[in-house]
């Protein structure tokens, strides 16, 4: 997984500096550090089976989620589905909170009535993720409208997967944000696979993402989501295309690849749903790996500070965890707490 | 709430677009969205002239997208608005039922509270009559009922359509607001102004001591003629309890009716397996409360709604079963049956000067 990486590079704005790339190259880079190693533990204490509940891990696909959410605000709001761990971190949510929930804690972000599929934190601008695929499209483009119809200048963005595309929700959605001019962020993360069913047997050959969208009258971009510079440059692109012209949302849709299972702590390449071609083509395009090679090439000397800050992140996620498992379970007579508002 | 004398008459769908306009009037993030709220017709004029009235961004058209939309008003909910979104029949509403069901309904409890309150308020016309058939003609209060987080608010007269409009409106919670086509044109007394209607409390809408009719939406209608006829010719008072909201249930006053009379009639316009009706009766069961004879169940049969006048004449319960099963239990008058005046007009419209087709 960690081979150099051949992806082309993004052109950088003509105004900045050298060093001010490589600054931001490597604050992208902890981050995708910081979410890789979470991630890592989470799989590798899942046996423990302590954290019951279905985990959908991003590892592979950090660099989108770190990338757009460089771009935001802790005001601009995010909304996720199954797969958000990443979107959450990057956002700023909360750890404990997060690692928490997986432990069904008191603690968690939803007091354990939710899991790793049900992630908020509002403070940090994360409005929430539920695993219906799709959902939380609307959901977020109705947010945005509130926002509108407010005079704020907050961004939306709606993470999601090429498989939720396939809801008709999704072109309902897009087509509302259209109809009523509402600026919403789309942001498409194409692993190619809906669990193990190839993008080949839900799309017709000719089909095309990008003409399907711009015909609602959306704007659409599209890159290399392995690349977190492509990922940050391509976004910084879409988000000056929309000020450019208000009331239009935008899709960006990203390419990329899940290094584990759809859901669950492992790797199962050896099901041989992916093609040894296409596993090879994603392993030797890690998003870390990537950002590595060239901030290495760009500062050698940041090689130690790279062990050390995987150490760091280590070390805060063993404690988070320890401190979690130490926390209460949700009282039992908390059960039909907020079934209705009061 | 208003106390002012309710001398004044409105029609229930004047009734709905004079709440309407109150809350729009009152609280600028309310807004009123759905296919057809400022077409000419104004959803059978509930929402006629809220457009020219409010302008065009309170009182919003929209594609055909009943998924997107309700998770748009989900979502603006969140964002501090109040939306009330229409639906012109149940029916149309099933697409919307992921939204419904696993987002608004269970928001606030999953996440705990922190995921903040849906105050949104979904409109949707129960249709009846005119050969409409099994798709746009069915009621599934009792689906909605079921799903814990929903409010279910189903008016039968025209001052409670305002009133627990209003209070639907008000309400922080998801709020399932059924209308029954048939009531659309109905008159009634409306009290003026900011009015409420709690939601959550059954109202007794007659008092009788002999046996207890639990009713909502338009089979209130029904059993206040039965019940009408009952006293004037059988000498059998009938007491009607008009639901008013499914969820939360208001159980105290059904609780209260039933131990007075001792005798349960549930009238629900809605198929009967696992419906509202077998609710009622298993909660009476539940709470112990003695019956003079077994309870019974007034409700569509199960199967679907049907176009054909001849099918729908047998299909839809009416005052005169009504009629039958409390005289049933109580023992006297159900011969007096055939004598129920007959209807006025065909059995497939509300009264005889209905247009169709909706
Ligand atoms: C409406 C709905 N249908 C099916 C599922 C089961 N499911 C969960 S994730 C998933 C795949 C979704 O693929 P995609 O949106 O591309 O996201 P990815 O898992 O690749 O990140 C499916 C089918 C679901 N959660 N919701």
């Amino acid at each position: 997984m960690m081979a150099n990486s051949p992806v082309p590079l993004s052109q950088p704005p003509r105004a900045e500096t050298s060093s001010q790339i490589c600054d931001r190259l490597w604050r992208l880079y902890l981050e995708m550090l910081r979410i890789r190693v979470i991630e890592r533990r989470i799989a590798e204490r899942y046996g423990e089976k302590e954290m019951r509940c279905p985990v959908h891990l991003s590892i592979g696909q950090e660099a989108v989620a770190v990338g757009v959410c460089a771009h935001l605000r802790k005001q601009d709001k995010v909304m996720s589905a199954h797969r958000s761990h990443g979107h959450y971190l990057a956002k700023g949510g909360n750890i404990r909170a997060m690692l928490a929930e997986l432990y069904g804690r008191e603690a968690g972000c939803c007091g354990g009535r939710g899991g790793s599929m049900h992630l908020i934190d509002r403070e940090a601008g994360f409005w929430g993720a539920v695993p219906i695929v799709g959902s939380t499209m609307p959901i977020a483009l109705g947010l945005a409208l509130a926002d509108k119809r407010r005079g704020g200048d907050e961004l939306t963005t709606a993470f999601f997967g090429e498989g939720a595309t396939e809801e008709g929700v999704f072109t309902e959605t897009l087509n509302l944000a259209c109809v009523l001019r509402v600026p919403m962020l789309f942001i498409c993360e194409n692993n190619g696979f809906s669990v193990y069913t190839p993008l080949s047997l839900r799309r017709a050959p000719d089909f095309e993402f990008g003409s399907y969208v711009r015909s609602h009258g959306s704007l659409y971009f599209s890159g290399h989501g392995n690349d977190v510079e492509e990922v940050f440059a391509l976004t910084g692109q879409a988000l000056s295309a929309m000020r450019q012209d208000p009331g239009r949302p935008c899709v960006v849709e990203f390419s990329t690849w899940r290094y584990y299972e759809h859901c669950g702590p492992g790797q199962d390449d050896h099901l041989g749903y992916r093609e040894a071609e296409q596993i090879k083509h994603w392993a030797e395009r890690c998003p870390l790996a990537v950002a590595r090679t060239r901030l290495l090439a760009l500062s050698p000397a940041l090689d130690p500070e790279m062990t050390a800050a995987e150490k760091r992140y280590i070390r805060e996620i063993d404690a988070v965890i320890e401190n979690v498992r130490s926390s209460p379970m949700p009282d039992a007579a908390t059960l039909q707490r907020g079934v209705f508002a009061p | 709430m208003s106390d002012k004398s309710p001398t004044r008459e409105l029609t229930f769908a004047e009734a709905i677009r004079e709440g309407t306009a109150l809350c729009l009037a009152r609280d600028p993030r309310a807004f009123v969205i759905g296919l057809g709220v400022p077409d000419p017709k104004g959803i059978f004029g509930t929402t006629a002239e809220l457009a020219a009235e409010f302008g065009a961004d309170r009182a919003l058209d929209v594609p055909l997208s009943e998924n997107a939309l309700t998770g748009l008003v989900i979502g603006a909910a969140l964002g501090g608005m109040r939306p009330i979104l229409t639906h012109q029949r149940v029916d149309f509403a099933l697409l919307s039922l992921e939204q419904i069901v696993n987002q608004a309904a269970k928001w606030y409890y999953m996440f705990d509270g922190r995921g903040g309150t849906i105050p949104i308020v979904i409109r949707m016309i129960i249709g009846r009559g005119w050969g409409q058939g099994p798709q746009h003609a069915q009621s599934l209060s009792s689906w909605f009922a079921h799903i814990p987080g929903l409010k279910v608010v189903a008016p039968a007269s025209p001052a409670d359509a305002k009133g627990l409009l209003v209070a639907s409106v008000e309400d922080d919670n998801p709020v399932i607001f059924l209308e029954h086509r048939w009531l659309h044109n109905m008159r009634g007394p409306v009290p003026e102004g900011y009015h409420r209607t709690p939601l959550g409390e059954c109202l007794v809408a007659r008092s009788g001591s002999d046996v207890t009719v639990v009713a909502s939406s338009h089979m209130v209608i029904e059993a206040l003629r039965a019940a009408d006829f009952a006293s004037a010719h059988a000498g059998v008072e009938m007491e009607v309890v008009d639901v008013r909201c499914l969820n939360p249930l208001d159980f105290e006053t059904i609780a209260n009716s039933v131990k007075k009379t001792r005798g349960l009639v549930v009238a629900d316009d809605d198929t009967r397996q696992c419906g509202f009706a077998a609710e009622i009766v298993a909660r009476v069961g539940e709470a112990g409360l003695k019956l003079n004879a077994p309870p019974v169940r007034v409700t569509y049969p199960d199967c679907a709604s049907p176009s054909s006048s001849a099918l729908a004449a047998v299909y839809y319960p009416a005052a005169p079963d009504l009629f039958l099963a409390a005289a049933r239990i109580v023992g006297r008058g159900a011969s007096l049956v055939d004598k129920f005046p007959k209807r006025p007009c065909p059995v497939d419209v509300p009264y005889l000067e209905f247009p169709g087709p909706f």
